[in-house]
């Protein structure tokens, strides 16, 4: 058994703590059968969810635990003493108003403006596991796209969703998406009807609320043939006392010549394991871009992966990890090439500070049947202080004379001639920082949407900050 | 008073003494030169000035305004208004031009106020324009890939926006062909006049036919061993150093 380590936590940094009242449902501490058939009652749910439910737990008791390539620090997550369930016992609210008073204060806390809310093609913000406010705006209706939370998907829209459901990441993929696949609540489900391109991207606000509560959203995205859809999430967590759970599962199905970008900004407490499993398929033609900005948690597994299944489908994945003292991003890409003429780009930038740490894991395969497959990786990595680590685990796979991979990866650091330059023209220690970190994800951060690129931005400001010196 | 003023400045590099005794003295609206001959110490004086770490100060005073340098760090003495040109400039990848100069305007700026975009871009063209720069140079990585003379010009161009009281000019003319070295002079040119200080360090004269000083200095073992006039560097420049070594020797 591993001792919790004792991880310096700056307890004032992402303080959203907001006090709630009452929880109308709450399943307890610790996962078992009888926990999983409560959630499923009171979500109301048709039985072979329920079955869905309780296989995935079978599979997750027996998975053990990836330490063998993981972090050890995984054995710190003590699954009993975690709430796999808790609402407020609302359905999701439709207009602004119906929002309950103290939902709004969090939402005021974590900065999102009202006009900035007008402008959102529709929003759905998870609050704890149950949508507390989600609404479409007419348009999107008219055209025949859904945009509804896990539950109100898999209940109304069956003939949909449940085709695909569980299909591009089954339960049995790792113990994580088994767990999930047991108790998720919360989530987005979407489908966009041919043809339809989406001009305004979707957004999904979310955060925990509970200590100890693990949030387990399910987000399924379907794209038909020749339809485009942006999709953009962000966190923004509470702090805590003890260690935090959240392991989500997005599915992504880009039908032919579909187009799916998935933009995800992320920036928990230091206390929070973020084991998140993200997978697309690419359709003939189609295009799936995963943008991922992964900041804070005390552990972030995640390595967003697309299968290529159909002749000419592209795939995508830039991210950028920044890992401060305490933190371990533990992030990278997965690219299933399992069609000719398929191609694939990976970026990954990762920032270690202080004792932070950060590690690339990225999975291509090409098998030798298939012709005129290209792969693109670069992964480069910037060491901030001595002892901030890096370390990176390509496994590529690529067979056949008409397959092409290119592989970069760099790891540098900042010089002290550097940064007298920049405190020569009248920045201060950590605004060089600052300024540096910001020209090395540069050419990444410029793929975000604007308002997504200034809160980066603000979120490297104070990453940075007290970490020279 | 009004000057860059250095007393009895001596400092060192590990166990190594480069400035030994130094006293030098620049007045506000003055041009001055330093010259010397490789290893004189004339680029630690000019880091010694901005704050460097890496140099250990063991005794005497830099003031800039009556303000004492010595002791801040090298953003308090660049806000204080001494502008470092680098002999060798530095590169910063994936900051452009636009935004490295801009951050450093926003690090003066007062509290409570508001950068102004639209000015600033208005100004940094119309110095771009003067310095013969591209516009489309804007958007590029500080110095990455920059050619010597592009670099220098780029050095001249932060010069001019920041619009420091003291500029020090270290080696500016080193790789620089004729052209360059004639258009990065008349940018320094520009900014001559009777609030600000100029401190032009260089090997050779050539670059003091196009920025003339109003005097001249001779820097040997870590200290000023002669002050002139602007005939002074062309005398250097006809007899080298070495009767200079030789009187120092023999003083």
């Amino acid at each position: 058994m591993i001792q919790p380590s004792n991880i310096e936590v700056d307890r004032e940094k992402g303080n959203f703590h907001y006090p709630t009242s009452k929880y109308a449902f709450d399943a307890g501490v610790g996962l078992s059968d009888d926990v999983i058939k409560y959630i499923s009652d009171v979500k109301k749910e048709q039985d072979w969810i329920l079955d869905f439910r309780l296989k995935a737990h079978s599979i997750f008791q027996k998975k053990p635990m990836p330490t063998h390539w993981a972090s050890k620090d995984l054995h710190n997550i003590d699954f009993d003493v975690i709430r796999y369930y808790l609402a407020q016992g609302q359905q999701p609210s439709r207009t602004w108003d119906e929002v309950p008073e103290d939902i709004k204060n969090t939402f005021e806390r974590l900065g999102i403006p009202e006009q900035e809310r007008k402008f959102l093609a529709g929003v759905e913000a998870q609050f704890d596991s149950e949508a507390a406010y989600s609404r479409m705006k007419e348009d999107l209706e008219k055209e025949g796209v859904i945009f509804v939370g896990s539950t109100e998907g898999l209940r109304d829209y069956p003939e949909i969703f449940k085709k695909w459901f569980g299909k591009v990441i089954p339960s049995s993929d790792n113990k994580f998406s088994a767990l999930n696949s047991a108790v998720f609540s919360g989530g987005s489900f979407i489908y966009v009807p041919p043809g339809v391109k989406l001009a305004q991207p979707l957004q999904a606000y979310f955060r925990i609320n509970a200590e100890n509560f693990g949030q387990f959203e399910r987000t399924l995205i379907i794209a038909d043939e020749g339809s485009e859809i942006t999709y953009m999430e962000g966190c923004t967590a509470p702090k805590f006392e003890t260690s935090t759970l959240h392991s989500a599962v997005v599915e992504l199905v880009a039908l032919k010549g579909a187009k799916i970008q998935y933009i995800t900004v992320q920036n928990w407490s230091n206390n929070v394991f973020n084991l998140v499993t993200k997978r697309a398929m690419a359709e003939e033609e189609a295009e799936v871009r995963w943008i991922d900005c992964n900041i804070g948690s005390r552990l972030t597994m995640k390595y967003p992966g697309v299968v290529l299944r159909g002749r000419k489908a592209r795939g995508e994945v830039l991210s950028i990890a920044l890992a401060n003292d305490g933190q371990h991003q533990d992030t990278g890409a997965k690219m299933v090439h399992a069609a000719s003429e398929t191609s694939s780009n990976v970026i990954a930038k990762s920032v270690s500070i202080g004792h932070g740490r950060s590690s690339y894991r990225g999975l291509v395969q090409i098998p030798g049947h298939l012709k005129y497959c290209k792969n693109n990786t670069e992964c480069d990595a910037l060491l901030i202080n001595n002892d901030s680590q890096t370390d990176t685990y390509p496994a590529i796979s690529i067979q056949g004379d008409d397959n092409s991979v290119q592989h970069e990866a760099s790891v540098s650091k900042v010089s002290a001639e550097q940064i007298f330059y920049m405190q020569q023209r009248g920045l201060n220690q950590s605004e060089a920082m600052s300024l540096y970190v910001n020209g090395f994800v540069n050419d990444l951060i410029r793929e975000f949407p604007m308002e997504y690129s200034v809160e980066l931005k603000r979120l490297i400001d104070l990453e940075m900050e007290g970490s020279v010196g | 008073m009004s000057s860059l003023k250095i007393e009895n400045l001596s400092a060192s590099v590990g166990d190594e003494n480069i400035l030994n005794n130094l006293n030098f003295n620049l007045p506000k609206g003055e041009v001055h030169a330093i010259m010397g001959p490789n290893g004189s110490g004339k680029s630690t004086l000019s880091k010694v000035l901005a704050g460097h770490p890496d140099y250990k100060i063991s005794e005497g005073s830099a003031q800039l305004n009556d303000t004492e340098l010595l002791g801040l760090t090298p953003d308090e003495i660049s806000r204080l208004g001494l502008f470092l040109a680098f002999q060798y400039p530095i590169e910063v990848p994936g900051v452009s031009i636009a935004n490295f100069i801009r951050a450093a305007l926003q690090s003066r700026l007062p509290e409570g106020e508001n950068f102004k975009a639209v000015d600033f871009y208005k100004e940094l063209y119309q110095k771009m324009d003067e310095l013969k720069m591209d516009r489309a140079f804007t958007s590029r990585s500080m110095n990455e890939g920059f050619s010597g003379g592009e670099k220098k010009r780029c050095e001249i161009l932060q010069m001019s926006m920041l619009n420091p009281k003291y500029c020090i000019l270290d080696e500016t003319d080193s790789g620089l062909d004729i052209d360059a070295l004639r258009i990065v002079s008349e940018g320094v040119n520009r900014m001559r006049g009777s609030n600000r200080g100029i401190l032009v360090i260089t090997h050779y004269q050539r670059l003091l036919d196009y920025i003339v000083p109003d005097k001249v200095h001779v820097m040997w073992e870590g200290r000023i061993v002669r002050t002139g006039n602007k005939e002074l560097a062309l005398e250097l420049e006809e007899k080298g150093y070495d009767w200079i070594k030789e009187e120092v020797a023999t003083a």
